[in-house]
């Protein structure tokens, strides 16, 4: 595992191009560009005011820059330098900026949640989209980019509108039978829209792509629903974590709870699991699948994991499961329950049971499967970065100097290495392969 | 009482006084009865006899009365005076037997009356407790009731409450969406509003300054939005969800008959686990019949099913899960029974220690079936051996020229051996020879520095004292002395060395090796002295 050095970032901008071969960053108003293997900068950007989002376009030819308070967004290119764009909301404002996935087209949601402006860098022609949802995730794209699907809200109904992304056309627009739309996303096959509702009520319902009611999914009534739903890479099932620290696992096909998983304060004796609390003593090994047994304490069960109990008196209470990942080949599912920040779980989608607990000195930050591998990549804002996959788990110190809170990660899409961010610094790591090892 | 009687009959005052004055003086006189003799005297006997007349009759004892003997006499008549002190007598025992009956009658009814006066006082206790008993009992269950109904109350309570809260909740949730829809309203309105003034206010150019149009990321030129490219995402979308359609079904129905696959095959297998086992089973017979019937309604069913109503092919799944359940049931039984019976065969086996396990005796076994065939092979090998000798006499001559030319190798071999024997003996017996010598001198040797030893200690010992002037003047000494007694100390070990080395050689064969290593050990150990060398030079032995 190597570390590279460790350079400026600001607002935890730093992207990989979609074909993995460059790394963007913004450095207040600068868009620095580097090559992934050399680290070395090939492009230098400066925009008109301090980047607040920054986007790769999906064929990695173009990067926007969306400056929201100025209202502005600026596109630029990779091949021809010169080329520029800029496109100028005016008094209206820019809350979010994102790219359609043909990377031709922008779609820039308004202050208040007015409108939503589709720019076309082809035709320089304008869309607008009227009333659109204010939630959580309003607006999703299929895998396949072909469909987006829109959350809006009329006369106090919520309804999804189905664009087709290659002409704007509008598919299909239904009601959705919830009382506060909170978040809508496709499915990766792209056939199925699953759609849930607010915490104030547990819905989710499932649309087919044609707008049919598919099903209705509900645990329970009255106390605080959903938190966080996520796919199965192969669509084959739906997680859905709540507040009351469950997860539950629909299939498929009937749309019927196969299973639901709990996150217990006390783990007692069962088979398989392996509780691995990290601690304090790091060490840097080599990990790959690993050989080496981890440097972190495995410990027998049965173990009482710390429980932080929410203030009841406030609203969105850090209670219930906040984070859902399946691994990239849906073999395992990762969760964190809110009111035990400093654990993370693991979970067999096999075997339906769970792996392994992952007990942290600090609250977990951030989690991300590799894109590639069954690895999981953890850090909770201290200067380590951990790693668990099937083989054991290990924690590894970040060489640098100053200390380097790792405040979040993501991973490089061949799985070869991982991106750090810290507060104001980005570091790299580079996985070692099995061959280099050998 | 007859003195009532008397007096209410015939007595005047006067005897009335007469009898208290004959009671008191008959008191006074001599015989047994003192009221007796108080009553009658010499004067009265008249009266006395006249009134005792009429006490017997008052008893009923008319017919004996007392008469005088003579008129005017102060005697008796003896026979009616007997007959009537006889009747008196009876009457008087008569009296006393009815006495004592009544007597012990009535100690009877005493001890009877004060043991029912004891019970009745104990059961009176008793009847008391059981009532302080039973009031406490009550008490208790009083108490128990006001629990329930108070427990009760608070359970009434509790649930209003619940219910309560509920509606509370659900008035509020009610309250709430009604409110949030009212804000919703206003937002929408100010959105309008602020959006109207905002595109209102918007410049005419546009907002987008692009340096140059791109293509199209798939190079294609756009169309039209027309009704034919909106009926072609239709149809684009309805394909696809299609065959993702297609897709999980074809998968859906490959899994179908996997499993569908598999159940047979497990069913298959059972049967066969089951029957061949089992002919003893009367059961098992019926079991096979059933069985046959089974499979064949099934693959008349299957036949069926392939046809096409969902009814026959549910018939046909229910019948093959059924039949499988059944089978698995047998088959789960058998188990138990083998594995109960194999328990008890292992008991048998570890209680007899005489039989070996399995294992061991198959390896013995192999081995011994190893070790014959090895055998048999040698003895195959030593028979061509031997045929080829029988064979290849294809004359007398080239036989005997052959086995005179085996002989001859062999006596040469002989002649070789013979020789070479003859050497080692004659090295021997001159390695003994040398030996014996060497011993000899050993001896000799051992005995003159046994000599010089024992004069060299003399001196030592004689020339060891701890006065300090010694000591100054030969410090050199001194230190000598300490070496001369760590030498000394080494020589005394050697001397045990070497003794115990002879008798090493005594028992060992001689050998010049041994020789020289003893040589040297003592010519480490003395470094110091090398006065002497206790063993001959090496070159007498080469």
């Amino acid at each position: 595992m190597n570390f590279s050095e460790v350079f400026k970032q600001s607002n935890q901008l730093c992207k990989v191009s979609p074909d993995g071969k460059y790394l963007a960053t913004c450095v207040q108003y600068r868009l620095v560009v580097r090559d992934v293997s050399t680290l070395q900068i090939l492009q230098l950007y400066t925009c008109l005011d301090q980047i607040s989002h920054m986007d790769w376009s999906s064929d990695s030819l173009f990067i926007l820059c969306a400056m929201y308070k100025r209202g502005l967004v600026q596109v630029w290119s990779l091949e021809q330098p010169d080329w520029h764009c800029k496109i100028d909301e005016g008094s209206i404002g820019l809350v979010s900026s994102r790219w359609s996935p043909d990377g031709r087209h922008i779609l820039n949601t308004t202050e208040f949640h007015l409108r939503v402006t589709v720019w076309s860098l082809c035709t320089k022609a304008v869309s607008y989209i009227k009333y659109p949802k204010a939630c959580s995730k309003g607006i999703d794209f299929s895998r396949d980019g072909c469909y987006m699907a829109l959350a809006e809200r009329r006369d106090c109904k919520d309804y999804v509108s189905v664009f087709v992304c290659d002409d704007w056309h509008l598919l299909r627009h239904f009601e959705t039978e919830t009382q506060d739309l909170a978040g809508l996303e496709w499915s990766p096959n792209g056939c199925v829209l699953a759609v849930w509702d607010s915490c104030l009520e547990y819905k989710v319902l499932l649309y087919s792509l044609d707008g049919r009611l598919l099903s209705t999914y509900s645990a329970y009534e009255w106390s605080l629903g959903v938190k966080s739903v996520t796919w199965s890479p192969s669509s084959q099932f739906l997680a859905i974590g709540s507040y009351d620290e469950k997860v539950r696992i629909l299939n498929h096909i009937t749309w019927k709870k196969i299973t639901q998983f709990e996150h217990p304060s006390t783990i007692n004796n069962t088979k398989a699991v392996s509780v691995c609390k990290r601690s304090s003593i790091c060490l840097i090994t080599y990990c790959q699948f690993l050989l080496l047994p981890a440097p972190d304490e495995i410990c027998p069960l049965p173990v009482q994991i710390p429980v932080v109990k929410p203030d009841p008196d406030r609203a969105n209470p850090k209670i219930g499961i906040s984070s859902l990942a399946f691994s990239a080949d849906g073999r395992y599912l990762a969760t964190k329950n809110d009111n035990m920040a400093s654990v993370a779980w693991v979970w067999d989608m096999q075997k339906m049971n769970l792996v392994a607990v992952l007990e942290h000195t600090s609250a977990v930050k951030c989690f991300q499967w590799d894109p590639k591998h069954p690895r999981l990549a953890l850090c909770t804002g201290n200067a380590k970065l951990y790693l668990w996959s099937p083989a054991g788990c290990v924690s590894v110190q970040v060489p640098a100097e100053g200390g380097f809170q790792v405040q979040s990660l993501s991973w490089h899409c061949t799985g070869d290495s991982l991106i750090l961010l810290g507060k104001e610094q980005l570091c790299l790591c580079y996985m070692e392969t099995e061959q280099e090892d050998k | 009482q007859p003195t009532p009687l008397i007096s209410h009959a015939t007595m005047s005052p006067s005897k009335q006084n007469n009898l208290l004055s004959m009671y008191s003086s008959l008191s006074l006189s001599k015989s047994s009865y003192s009221v007796i003799s108080a009553f009658c005297t010499e004067d009265n006997i008249p009266q006395c006899i006249s009134y005792i007349n009429q006490e017997l009759a008052s008893l009923g004892l008319s017919s004996t009365c007392i008469e005088a003997s003579s008129p005017g006499a102060a005697g008796l008549n003896p026979v009616p005076a007997l007959n009537a002190t006889y009747e008196l007598l009876q009457i008087h025992r008569r009296t006393m037997c009815s006495l004592e009956e009544l007597e012990r009658e009535q100690l009877k009814k005493s001890s009877t009356l004060e043991h029912v006066q004891m019970n009745n006082s104990r059961l009176k206790d008793q009847l008391e407790l059981s009532i302080r008993e039973k009031s406490g009992l009550h008490e208790m269950e009083r108490q128990l009731q006001l629990k329930i109904k108070t427990l009760q109350s608070c359970l009434k309570t509790e649930k209003d409450e619940v219910q309560k809260l509920q509606n509370i909740i659900a008035s509020r949730a009610s309250q709430y969406s009604h409110d949030a829809k009212r804000k919703e309203r206003e937002t929408a309105k100010l959105k309008e509003r602020l959006s109207q003034l905002l595109v209102d206010r918007k410049d005419k150019k546009l907002a987008i300054d692009v340096l140059n149009c791109l293509g199209r990321s798939d190079g294609k030129r756009s169309h039209w939005k027309t009704a034919k490219a909106a009926a072609s995402h239709e149809g684009e979308m309805y394909k696809s969800l299609l065959s993702d359609y297609e897709a999980s079904q074809r998968s859906l129905m490959l899994e179908n008959a996997e499993l569908k696959k598999v159940l047979q095959q497990m069913k298959k297998e059972m049967i066969h686990v089951l029957s061949p086992r089992q002919p003893s089973i009367r059961g098992a017979t019926a079991d096979d019949s059933q069985e046959q019937a089974d499979s064949d309604l099934e693959d008349r069913a299957g036949d069926s099913s392939r046809g096409s109503l969902d009814k026959s092919c549910e018939h046909a799944r229910e019948q093959l899960t059924n039949s499988i359940r059944q089978q698995w049931r047998k088959l789960r039984n058998h188990m138990e029974r083998l594995d109960s019976q194999a328990s008890q065969v292992q008991n048998q086996l570890e209680s007899n220690k005489d039989v070996i396990s399995r294992e061991t005796h198959e390896d013995e076994m192999e081995r011994m079936r190893r070790e014959v065939q090895q055998c048999k092979e040698f003895i195959d090998a030593q028979q061509q051996l031997l045929q080829q000798q029988l064979n290849t006499s294809f004359d007398d001559e080239t036989a005997a020229l052959l086995n005179d030319c085996y002989t001859l190798e062999e006596k040469e071999r002989l002649k070789e051996e013979w020789r070479l024997f003859e050497e080692q003996k004659r090295n021997f017996e001159r390695e003994r020879t040398n030996f014996t010598e060497a011993a000899i001198r050993l001896g000799r040797e051992k005995k003159a520095f046994e000599e010089d030893r024992a004069s060299w200690l003399k001196n030592q010992f004689l020339n060891m004292t701890p006065f300090t002037d010694r000591r100054r003047c030969s410090s050199s000494d001194g230190q000598s002395a300490l070496s001369i007694s760590k030498s000394f100390l080494q020589l005394a070990m050697s001397q045990e060395t070497t003794h115990a080395l002879n008798r090493y050689f005594q028992l060992l064969p001689s050998g010049r090796r041994f020789k020289s290593q003893v040589k040297a050990k003592s010519r480490l150990r003395c470094g110091d002295l090398s006065i002497f060398s206790l063993g001959e030079d090496e070159n007498s032995l080469t």
